[in-house]
């Protein structure tokens, strides 16, 4: 825990500062990511969202984390922005009015974590195929869709496989 | 001036239809032009001119699924890939092999996860199976020879 003049020139919209070898990263709650995204853009120079991405902590609450990471071109510095959400409401409110460039990453997080965002103008899937079911990325899906195949449970997991009859 | 003249000394040759279409089937596969992943690469060299697949009559490979009777699928197939990778396939004409060059596209290789197809079997029927990550080109080219020995043993019924 330290502090650092981002943090100090957003305030009360920060609720935790962590610097790590010079990473800051901030952590706010998800009402007021929009602002802060804003406060950044306007105030501070970072012009570019890199990425937006998304956690899933399971079974720790609060479970998801959304990662918001800003770049400023002027200042050639990198900021990080987290924010928690629990897992029983996995909804946040869409930055895709302050950055254009969130449009399709937030689709990306809706796809693999099933967060949803408000006021999104077009949340579909944009990586898996309309008609998957589910979220892969969530930590309750399986990682591996088949059973790996060695000698003692060869025979059973061929049974059941497309080519079984031949 | 008959057809002895044209063809030397050989006299008659006798075959049956069968193995004569075989045969021609055999030395003039066009392959599909359709790489998926690294496969690819090695497809390209066995291809090119120092491994020379054009030594097996099968030279030309064919960006159109509707001029060309092999389909080898390069790489592991993503299953938003699967229903294209199946048009293409529905696409080809009468005779149609298909060639799984690689350990993903025969069995998902390494890729055992909710994106890849486990196997390109599930989709297509698969003639020949090419281990490897990726296969060598010599590797690719025995199960390309495996394959013509495959179809000149084929009879003809298969395909009525």
């Amino acid at each position: 825990m330290s502090d650092s003049p981002l943090a100090q020139s957003l305030g009360d919209l920060i609720t935790e500062t962590r610097v790590f070898r010079d990473e800051v990263t901030l952590i706010t709650t998800r009402e007021r990511v929009v602002e802060v995204l804003t406060r950044l853009r306007d105030g501070e120079h970072f012009e570019v969202l890199t990425d937006l991405t998304a956690v899933d902590f399971h079974p720790a609450e609060p479970r998801f984390a959304l990662v918001y990471l800003l770049t400023s071109l002027q200042r050639n510095m990198r900021v990080r922005i987290k924010c928690f959400l629990n897992g029983s409401e996995r909804a946040a409110p869409t930055v895709s009015g302050v950055f254009a460039s969130a449009n399709w990453l937030e689709r990306e997080v809706y796809d693999l974590f099933g967060i949803h965002f408000e006021g999104h103008p077009d949340l579909r899937r944009i990586v898996l195929p309309n008609d998957y079911v589910g979220h892969p990325l969530l930590k309750e899906v399986p990682v591996q869709v088949e059973e790996v195949s060695f000698t003692f449970n060869r025979r059973r997991i061929e049974a059941g496989k497309i080519f079984a009859g031949e | 001036m008959g057809i002895e003249q044209k063809l030397g000394d050989m006299g008659v040759v006798t075959t049956t239809l069968e193995k004569a279409v075989g045969w021609a089937r055999s030395n003039a596969i066009w392959p599909m032009l359709f790489g998926l992943a690294c496969c690819a690469i090695e497809m390209m060299s066995t291809q090119a001119s120092r491994y020379d697949l054009s030594r097996f009559g099968m030279e030309l490979m064919r960006a159109s699924p509707r001029q060309s009777d092999l389909m080898i699928v390069a790489g592991r197939v993503s299953r938003k890939m699967a229903p294209v990778l199946r048009n293409l396939y529905d696409q080809m004409p009468e005779p149609k092999w298909v060639i799984a060059m690689g350990d993903c596209a025969s069995c998902g290789g390494v890729f055992n996860n909710y994106a890849v197809v486990q196997g390109v079997d599930e989709i297509v029927p698969v003639d020949v199976y090419v281990a490897g990550c990726p296969p060598r080109p010599e590797t690719l080219i025995d199960g390309i020879l495996r394959l013509q020995e495959k179809i000149k043993k084929e009879p003809l019924k298969k395909w009525q």
